[in-house]
């Protein structure tokens, strides 16, 4: 549905996009995942023809982003990273107004606006003005707007920026509840997002591909080794923190036991793993064995940034995920 | 053609939801108005001066009222046409809907065209207000119509013109006070051009005069169509939007 080949954005001083390609199939959900300024936007702004590559090509649904730029237009809908909303209008006379600018004939128009406000749950407050909605509804707005002509891509630009734990969630379901229909590319930096939402990943940093792969052999190749933080308190009386490190460090599986802090006595550890290994059963065992408290315990998700610092590892030569 | 009319449309929505359209309808029929009641009371006096001296020669409603009258309503449009372009393309980039406009399967002449048209139609409203003053005059006289309608197609002419180069200049930023103040000094400056001929003849006095937005409009007032003139604010409405889609184009190479 989409393709990309060594697309490469110059602006005047910086490269935004250098070389990347990917493809991505119909009515898949994919993630595009990167830090702030890794090209994203940019990415996405060439997708939508909103701006032209420096060079390479971009083709969506067959047509070329410069050749056939209204051709690709009419097949995507898009929602910038703020919702482009009018702020005098009346939601259902905006969303009116997106559908003819879309090209839906007069007579359609109307009942595609009721359709997508009932689906994107805007119905309530259809004859508010955009100024007066709240941040949850005019990304619902935006997104309604996105999908109004039934495209067959949708590019959606850090859709749950800026929204609360219950907006997002709303907003992630909805999203999912869309794929069916729509190939649909988000972009996001919130790790967590991708996995909950999206089959198949695309990472990039400072506008170069990282790793492109589905959500499952992705979160497998790097969950590998496991990073555990432990928190261990003595039962009674003082404890040093060199002897909980030594024995850490002894149980079977651990390679590395780094000490983070000491508070109220409790001093907290992260551990992490040999590759394959999992060992927090290990460890509970040999801190309770040795007449601690165990405080706490549990496996931490890999951070964006570790998963940058494993991958572009990995691309430097075989060192991935093979720590000593 | 649809999308034109579509954009324009939803210009015109914005134009007439926000206080801009009524606040410039306001200020134009209170400042026609009054050179109209100035113009008709100098057109009075002197008819009766030239009465009582038994004079007696005939005295021109056209040539007293209407000619004055567009002739001032010529330059207070210098005035409103800023506040009529600013916000085009400057508030579409500030608030960021620029990106629903530019990834809408629509050309950007079509915009630009949409967009000019929205603005040329809330001027000729503005200017409809003075037709009434105008359309006063029929009552107590017998004015020529003929030259007053020339007149209103120059002003239109002048109008799409400089509506065209705010526009332009509408495209250059994102600031609608820059956009605004930018468009105030280039009427300006086609307006006083024409100004230099009144001490120089050469050369550089002459292209001056004639780039001047006044000059032009002068034969319109007086009630003659001259093709001359009408291609000359053509060529400059053409030319302010051929510039304002090379801006939109380089807008999005840079973007």
């Amino acid at each position: 549905m989409i393709k990309v080949e060594s697309l490469t954005k110059r602006y005047a001083r910086t490269v935004a996009v250098d070389g990347i390609s990917f493809e991505v199939e119909k009515g898949r959900i994919v993630g595009f995942l990167g830090p702030n300024g890794a090209g994203k936007t940019t990415t996405m702004r060439v997708l939508t023809c909103f701006m032209p590559p420096t060079s390479g090509t971009a083709r969506v649904a067959g047509f070329d982003v410069l050749q056939q730029p209204l051709e690709v237009k009419k097949r995507i809908g898009y929602l910038p990273e703020s919702p482009p909303l009018y702020p005098e209008m009346e939601v259902v006379e905006y969303l009116r107004f997106v559908g003819r600018l879309k090209g839906i004939p007069k007579s359609a128009v109307d009942r595609r606006v009721d359709e997508v406000c009932e689906r994107c749950a805007i119905t309530d407050v259809r004859t508010r003005l955009l100024s007066k909605l709240s941040r949850g509804y005019r990304q619902r707005v935006g997104l309604a707007q996105a999908i109004i002509h039934n495209p067959d891509v949708l590019i959606l630009d850090e859709p749950t920026a800026g929204l609360d734990p219950k907006q997002i969630n709303e907003t992630r379901r909805l999203i999912k509840s869309l794929a069916g229909d729509h190939t649909i590319i988000l972009s996001t930096h919130i790790l967590p997002e991708v996995e909950q939402t999206c089959e198949q990943v695309i990472i990039i940093d400072k506008g170069k591909l990282v790793a492109t792969d589905t959500v499952e052999n992705l979160t497998h190749r790097l969950r590998g080794s496991e990073t555990v933080a432990v928190e261990v308190a003595p039962r009674d009386g003082a404890l040093e923190t060199a002897e909980v490190q030594r024995r850490l460090e002894q149980v079977p599986g651990v390679s590395r036991v780094i000490f983070k802090e000491t508070r109220d006595n409790r001093h907290r550890f992260e551990v992490e793993s040999l590759e394959g290994r999992s060992v927090r059963g290990a460890l509970a065992r040999s801190v309770v064995e040795a007449g601690w408290d165990l405080v706490e315990l549990h496996a931490t998700a890999l951070s964006l940034e570790q998963i940058f610092l494993q991958l572009t590892a990995s691309e430097d030569g075989g060192a991935a995920g093979g720590k000593p | 053609m649809k999308n034109i009319w579509i954009i324009c449309r939803k210009e015109l929505r914005s134009y007439f939801a926000s206080p801009i359209a009524y606040g410039l309808m306001a200020f134009f029929a209170a400042i026609a108005g009054y050179f109209f009641y100035v113009a008709t009371a100098i057109f009075v006096t002197r008819g009766l001066e030239s009465q009582m001296m038994g004079r007696g020669f005939p005295m021109d409603v056209n040539e007293w009222v209407v000619r004055p009258v567009l002739m001032n309503i010529s330059v207070i449009g210098l005035f409103l046409i800023p506040m009529i372009t600013m916000r085009l393309f400057a508030e579409e980039k500030r608030s960021g809907t620029i990106e629903l406009l530019a990834t809408s399967p629509v050309r950007d002449s079509e915009i630009i065209l949409g967009k000019w048209l929205a603005a040329l139609i809330l001027y000729t409203c503005i200017l409809a207000i003075s037709a009434l003053n105008i359309a006063l005059l029929f009552l107590y006289g017998k004015p020529d119509w003929r030259p007053i309608l020339v007149g209103y197609l120059g002003l239109l002419l002048q109008g799409g013109a400089l509506l065209a180069i705010g526009t332009f200049i509408s495209t250059t930023t994102r600031n609608q006070i820059i956009a605004g103040t930018a468009t105030f000094a280039a009427c300006l400056l086609l307006w006083v051009f024409d100004w230099i001929t009144a001490y120089e003849t050469t050369t550089w006095a002459k292209v001056m005069s004639y780039l001047s937005v006044v000059t032009h409009f002068e034969p319109f007032a007086k009630g003659v169509l001259d093709s001359k003139h009408a291609i000359y604010y053509l060529s400059v409405i053409f030319f302010g939007l051929f510039l304002t889609a090379r801006s939109m184009e380089s807008l999005r190479w840079r973007a």
